[in-house]
């Protein structure tokens, strides 16, 4: 459910860009997606394919670049994946703060057929 | 022969809702009402507390949206004491985004500057992802959900401006490590203002209220 508005909006824009191209067809769209961004790329690519028929999108092919979340220790400055229920670094064991690094959810391009 | 064009768009997929969002933003502060997006899980006392905050403000009107994805009981209940209130049911939608509010604002008459608490949908994910055209985001967590919920639902203790961990009369009665939970919200968010309170008792709705007071004498509006 909460992939459906999103897809349309990920079709919506893709939309614009190619009528902006003149483009006759939209081969691939390629997404990057954060773990914390909050949308499962899997679920993207089940709603795209109902979504998109009839449209300039219809049978693209999608690629999603997952990236993994990652805090910043507080003391050492290492980049870390966390373990459940933990923010501490597993190098120095002080906190960790929060980074954007997991937070990705854009477009990063479109190949489209004129 | 076709030609196959590769275009680099490195477009955010949430510009158009957070484009929406800050033209509510403005909207709001020019007509001064200081918005508050309330989020938490679902029976965290979001309503409850919101009456608790209303009761403590007086002299500045209150307004509340109150998103549910059906029912408009909270609405009714609002209402029944005297609260300016609108409703929006999403029929599913896990969580309120800027078009909903932008579209509802239009709505209200706001006759007197003061407080537009927006109520969202029950749930402790997908709300923080979404920027509504709020001046502060306030998140209510409670002891009975338990000290481990930062470490569970980072983004929301993460983005939250101030936290309220509510139902603290029942503390005698349960196990709530609080150290472990502030650890846990600073590790997120070390600045943020984390108040106790108890919807049941009323406790600790004055200093809330001061708070918000204070804020929003200062955002601009």
């Amino acid at each position: 459910m909460h992939e459906f508005p999103i897809t349309q909006q990920i079709i919506k824009i893709v939309g614009w860009q190619a009528a902006e191209l003149g483009a006759s067809q939209v081969k691939s769209i390629k997404l990057v997606v954060g773990d914390y961004s909050g949308f499962v790329g899997d679920s993207i690519q089940m709603y795209f394919d109902v979504i998109s028929e009839s449209t300039v999108c219809e049978g693209a092919a999608i690629e999603i670049e997952n990236i993994r979340s990652k805090m910043r220790c507080t003391g050492c400055g290492e980049l870390f994946e966390r373990e459940f229920l933990s923010f501490n670094c597993p190098k120095c064991g002080a906190d960790g703060e929060p980074t954007e690094i997991g937070k990705e959810f854009y477009i990063e391009y479109i190949e489209v057929e004129r | 022969m076709h030609d196959v064009l590769k275009v680099n768009m490195m477009a955010n997929i949430h510009d158009e809702n957070d484009h929406i969002a800050a033209h509510t933003s403005e909207d709001l502060a020019e007509q001064h009402i200081y918005a508050i997006n309330i989020m938490g899980a679902p029976g965290a006392g979001k309503t409850t507390v919101l009456k608790n905050i209303t009761k403590n403000l007086k002299g500045l009107k209150s307004y509340v949206i109150e998103g549910d994805i059906e029912s408009d009981i909270d609405t009714q209940d609002l209402r029944g004491i005297g609260i300016d209130t609108y409703q929006i049911n999403t029929f599913g939608a896990c969580h309120l985004d800027a078009p909903m509010i932008h579209n509802t604002i239009q709505n209200i008459r706001f006759d007197k500057k003061g407080i537009l608490f927006i109520e969202n949908i029950g749930n402790l994910v997908c709300p923080a992802e979404f920027s509504i055209g709020e001046h502060c985001k306030m998140l209510i967590s409670t002891v009975t959900e338990g000290s481990d919920k930062p470490y569970k639902y980072p983004l929301a203790f993460e983005k939250a401006d101030v936290i309220i961990l509510n139902k603290t009369d029942l503390l005698p009665y349960i196990d709530f490590d609080e150290g472990f939970f502030i650890k846990g919200v600073r590790a997120l968010n070390k600045n943020v203002t984390v108040f106790k309170v108890s919807g049941k008792t009323g406790d600790g709705f004055t200093e809330v209220a001061a708070w918000i007071r204070e804020r929003a004498a200062n955002f601009g509006g």
